[in-house]
């Protein structure tokens, strides 16, 4: 199907140890699908696997508009529209967070006419916007990419990457763990705003309902032992939170 | 290490490439003047001679190349052995005179230094400029705001002449010809070099540069840079360094000494890109005086081996001293480099920010000396080593020693090694960017703060360079 982010038959294993079973899963542009699962399920993994991680040993298929992703390095995956928030996102000490998205932004506009912002000044302004509506601090802008930031400027700076980037499908690896509620109330915020103004189609990752309650999502799938056990739709969720994942496989 | 891209497999030489973008190099035939191979006592001689110095400048050379002689070399550091001392040529004189004017330099050394850019840099952010090829000083200026302001920019040669008795007064009074063994060598047969004086009170505002080239195979640059800063002056003095692409290797060994007076600072500039054969020995070191400052900013890329170790010696009440010392070793590199402090003076400061990257196989070291003396009470010293490695075969080392006799003292020292992770590659890679630019936005912001210390035209050049060295260094 065109236009969709299609997941067929994903395997895959590190170190001889088998994480990802078989995965189906198939998200079509502005839907937003929640997976849970328990620790150590292979959520994270699923994710880093999508992205391209080279740790791991790949099989089977991912379609972004019919384009096989699995024989593309990370950075064409990204370039094919695909974002990865991290669960922990990783600092580079000394690349400045405006300069970078800058690097990020003119090569994704190479032609500098129909840059929306012309100057790294114009883009600094929009970043300023962007940075209010997120809480976070102008001052993180001039410092190293996640140099030194808190758990939660870490994760509020991958939805700010996210809405500079504004890809087709977004992955976010347990964006909500160690957040505050007020934290995870401005980054759902984000999430539907970006998803709306672009039509990403999201999958969220996340082993908490807490963020899910300001969430606008479609489907639920529940990940055990590297397997979708389960599909439902937002009563799913309850289901979890009553029962727990131990009895859900019933 | 793990590979990212699954399709796509390079096959290897094809993209290999030389890198080094100074490696040309002109004929040697018409020059003024060729000491031929190896060195002996009438070489040196006759090169005092040619430049008609005065007898004491005679004694003080001869004096230096009987050190040199017994010296051995040093046991620490690099591997010195494969130098062959007679092997090189001391003292090459391209031209008769230095000129004043760039119409007047001749074409081939002229092409050389267009293409280093001088010109350029000369009109737009300089306030004055000397160019060294091979022994001697071939072209120099000052812009005349400074001129008439009493600076004094000039080859060592011409200070030597024009200042006698300013140049008799300092010359080897920071760095005595039997320091070590190139120290010695240096005073005995050099050539060339910048001779500084900044008046009182004066504050050159815009850089001095020089420019040192070599371009005959299988010879030794020993030039000789004394730079005076006057009480409550300051200069910022900036050098840059490359050589061709020969198979035979070369021998670069400067001596700098700085006078920094009571209040005055001064900030001394290496850009030192010499091509991989090139053995890079030298002595640099500065004595400050009452609340004086001194800043070292010495970027070592190019070079077989590099021993440097930019010292300076806080002599008076309140003096600070500051090295910000960058170094990369690519493959069959070695970068020894780092700085010593000596305190001997109360409320006293020094700060050394060392950072090193390896890859292919290179080799740095960070070699350090922190010296207080029992009158340096109240005296603070900090210690900075990062060294970043890009792959398994590189290697990094650290070498502190720190003396103390003082206990009224604040002594700091942390370093740290990393190496560039899968994780920093794959984070910035899900951004869209390639491998390549991401290993060399990682290496850029690596030692970013210690290249924002420079003007920013030099800032520039320095990430182009490491970017440029970074090409293809994937795989």
């Amino acid at each position: 199907m065109a236009k969709t982010l299609q997941i067929s038959k994903l395997k895959a294993q590190v170190a001889g140890e088998t994480i990802l079973r078989g995965i189906d899963l198939t998200v079509h542009p502005n839907e937003m699908v929640v997976i849970m699962g328990p620790n150590g399920s292979g959520k994270s993994t699923l994710a880093k696997v999508l992205a391209g991680h080279p740790e791991y040993e790949v099989k089977g298929s991912v379609k972004l508009n019919n384009q096989e992703l699995l024989e593309l390095s990370p950075d064409e995956r990204a370039q094919a529209g695909l974002f990865l928030a991290f669960q922990y996102p990783v600092e580079i000490p000394g690349v400045k967070v405006l300069n970078f998205l800058w690097t990020v932004y003119t090569q994704q506009h190479p032609d500098r006419k129909k840059r929306q912002y012309a100057s790294i000044v114009d883009f600094r302004n929009y970043l300023f916007g962007l940075a209010s509506q997120l809480s976070i601090s102008e001052k993180l802008l001039d410092r190293g990419l996640n140099e030194g930031f808190s758990g939660g400027e870490k994760k509020r700076l991958e939805i700010l990457q996210m809405a500079v980037i504004k890809p087709r499908f977004a992955i976010l690896d347990e964006t909500d763990s160690g957040l505050d509620i007020d934290a995870i109330k401005v980054i759902a915020r984000g999430v539907e705003q970006i998803s709306q103004e672009t039509g990403m189609g999201t999958i969220i990752i996340t082993h908490y309902q807490r963020i899910l309650q300001y969430l606008h999502y479609d489907k639920v799938h529940v990940v055990i032992n590297g397997r979708i056990i389960k599909s439902g739709g937002p009563e799913l969720v309850e289901e979890l939170e009553q029962r727990g994942y131990g009895k859900i496989r019933d | 290490m793990a590979r990212f891209a699954t399709k796509k497999t390079k096959s290897g030489n094809e993209f290999i490439k030389e890198t080094y973008e100074h490696g040309y190099s002109f004929d040697t035939a018409n020059y003024d003047f060729n000491s031929g191979k190896g060195l002996t006592e009438r070489i040196i001689r006759e090169i005092s001679s040619l430049k008609k110095e005065p007898a004491w400048m005679l004694k003080a050379r001869l004096q230096a190349y009987g050190e040199f002689l017994v010296r051995p070399n040093p046991l620490w550091g690099g591997d010195l052995s494969s130098i062959k001392f007679a092997d090189l040529a001391y003292y090459l004189k391209p031209i008769k005179n230095q000129k004043k004017f760039w119409a007047d330099v001749p074409k081939e050394v002229k092409e050389t230094f267009e293409r280093i850019g001088v010109p350029e840099a000369e009109r737009k952010i300089l306030a004055g400029v000397k160019a060294q090829y091979d022994s001697e000083v071939v072209y120099g200026s000052l812009k005349s705001t400074w001129e008439k302001q009493g600076v004094v920019f000039l080859s060592m040669d011409e200070g030597l002449a024009k200042y006698p008795d300013l140049v008799k007064e300092y010359f080897g009074t920071v760095i005595p010809y039997n320091d070590n063994k190139y120290a010695a060598l240096n005073t005995s047969v050099w050539s060339g070099g910048s001779f500084v004086y900044v008046p009182p009170g004066v504050n050159v505002k815009m850089p001095l540069q020089t420019y040192f080239r070599i371009n005959a195979e299988s010879f030794g640059q020993f030039e000789r840079t004394l730079i005076i800063v006057d009480e409550g002056a300051s200069v910022h003095y900036i050098e840059g360094c490359t050589a061709p692409q020969f198979n035979s290797t070369s021998l670069h060994s400067a001596v700098v000494e700085v006078i920094v007076k009571k209040g005055a600072t001064c900030q001394y500039t290496t850009v030192q890109n010499w091509y991989k054969n090139v053995y890079n020995l030298v002595t640099k070191r500065a004595h400050i005086g009452e609340e004086g400052s001194m800043i070292w900013t010495d970027f070592n890329m190019g070079s077989k081996l590099t021993m440097k170790y930019p010292g300076f010696i806080l002599a008076g009440k309140g003096a600070r001293g500051e090295t910000l010392s960058m170094a990369l070793a690519g493959e069959g590199q070695h970068q020894d480099t780092g700085s010593k402090a000596i305190h001997l003076a109360p409320h006293t400061s020094s700060t050394i920010i060392a950072k090193s990257i390896s890859k292919g196989g290179g080799r740095t070291s960070y070699r350090g000396k922190v010296f207080i003396s029992p009158n340096a009470h109240h005296s603070k010293n900090t210690v900075v080593c990062d060294a970043l490695l890009l792959d398994d075969k590189s290697r990094s080392d650290t070498y502190p020693i720190d003396q103390v006799y003082n206990n009224q003292v604040e002594i700091q020292h942390e370093a740290t090694v990393s190496k560039i992770g899968d994780d920093q590659l794959f984070y910035l890679m899900t951004r869209g960017i390639s491998e390549e630019n991401a290993r060399k936005m990682i290496v850029n912001g690596f030692i970013a703060d210690l290249v924002k210390k420079l003007p920013l035209e030099y800032a520039v050049e320095m990430n182009r360079l490491i970017d440029f060295e970074m090409e293809g260094s994937i795989g």
